[in-house]
C-alpha cells in the first residue's frame, strides 16, 4: 500500500480510450433524450443505473469467470463504464433543480439515483453469480455423465 | 465537432481519474473509498465552476463540451461510487458504506454549488 503507483502507458492509453467512447454514449443519449430545465434529468439517471447494473456483471465476471486479462478491466470497467456514468453531472443537476425552485424534486432525484444505482449494482452481482454457480455446477454434471 | 470535444474531453479524463484514485490509495489503508470520493468532488467544483463561468460570462458552449461533458463527465464516476459502496456493505463495514455516501453527496454538491459561486463572482469582478 506504501508504494507510489507505476506509471502505465499502455493503461492510460487504454483508459483513455474507453473513456472516450463511455462519455461518446452518454453524450448520445442525452442528445437523443435532452431534459427540461426544473425536470427530472432522465438521461443522467438512465446513464448511472445502467452503468451500475453493467459494472456488476463486469465486475463477477472478470473476478470469478474470466482468466485474467490486463486490458479487460482497465477499458470497459475504468474507461467505457466510468467515462459512461457520470458524478458531476449528477450533482450539477441536482444543484440546477434546487436553484429552480424544486426542492422536493432535487431530493427525489439525489436519493433516487442514489438508491436505484446501488440496487442495480446489487442485483447485478447477485444474479451474475448465482448464474456462474449454476453454470458451473451444470458444466460439473455434464463431465461427469460424460465420464 | 461536439462529438469529437466529448471524446477528447473523456480521453483525459478516465485515465486521471486512474491516476488519482491510484495516487490516494497508495497514501491511505483504510476500507473507504478515497480515492473515488476525491475524483467526485474535484470533478463536481470543475463542472460547476465551468458551467458557472459559461453562464455569467457567456463562454462559447464547446468550452461546456469539452471540459462539463468530456472531461469532468469521465473524471467523475458513478458506477464505481455504487460498487464500491455495495462491496463495503457486503464486507460487513456498514458505517464506512454510508460515510461513503453521506460524504459524496455532501462534499459533492457543496462543490457544484461552491464551483459555480465562486467562477460566476470571479467573473463579475473581472469584467
Amino acid at each position: 500500500m506504501s508504494h507510489p503507483p507505476r506509471r502505465d502507458g499502455p493503461v492510460l492509453l487504454t483508459i483513455g480510450a474507453g473513456g472516450a467512447l463511455g462519455s461518446a454514449a452518454r453524450w448520445a443519449l442525452a442528445h437523443v433524450a435532452p431534459s427540461a430545465p426544473g425536470h427530472v434529468p432522465w438521461a443522467t439517471f438512465g446513464v448511472n443505473v445502467s452503468g451500475c447494473l453493467a459494472l456488476g456483471v463486469l465486475m463477477v465476471l472478470v473476478v470469478d469467470v474470466w482468466p485474467p486479462r490486463r486490458f479487460v478491466r482497465p477499458f470497459l470497467g475504468v474507461g467505457v463504464l466510468g467515462g459512461y456514468t457520470t458524478f458531476s453531472t449528477y450533482a450539477l443537476e441536482t444543484r440546477s433543480l434546487l436553484v429552480d425552485g424544486r426542492p422536493g424534486l432535487a431530493a427525489a432525484y439525489l436519493l433516487g439515483s442514489l438508491l436505484a444505482g446501488l440496487l442495480a449494482v446489487w442485483v447485478a452481482l447477485t444474479l451474475t453469480r448465482a448464474l456462474v454457480v449454476r453454470t458451473r455446477r451444470a458444466h460439473r454434471r455434464h463431465r461427469g455423465d460424460g465420464a | 465537432m461536439t462529438l469529437l470535444l466529448v471524446l477528447v474531453g473523456g480521453f483525459v479524463g478516465a485515465p486521471l481519474r486512474y491516476v488519482i484514485d491510484q495516487h490516494v490509495r497508495s497514501r491511505q489503508g483504510s476500507a473507504m473509498p478515497w480515492g473515488t470520493l476525491t475524483v467526485n468532488v474535484l470533478g463536481s467544483l470543475v463542472l460547476g465552476a465551468v458551467v458557472g463561468a459559461s453562464t455569467a460570462a457567456g463562454w462559447p458552449s464547446w468550452v461546456a463540451t469539452l471540459v462539463g461533458t468530456g472531461f469532468c463527465g469521465a473524471l467523475t464516476t458513478f458506477s464505481t461510487f455504487g460498487f464500491e459502496t455495495v462491496r463495503l456493505v457486503e464486507d460487513g463495514a456498514v458505517g464506512s458504506a454510508l460515510v461513503n455516501v453521506v460524504a459524496s453527496l455532501a462534499a459533492g454538491l457543496l462543490a457544484a454549488f461552491g464551483g459555480w459561486a465562486a467562477a460566476a463572482a470571479l467573473v463579475t469582478a473581472v469584467s
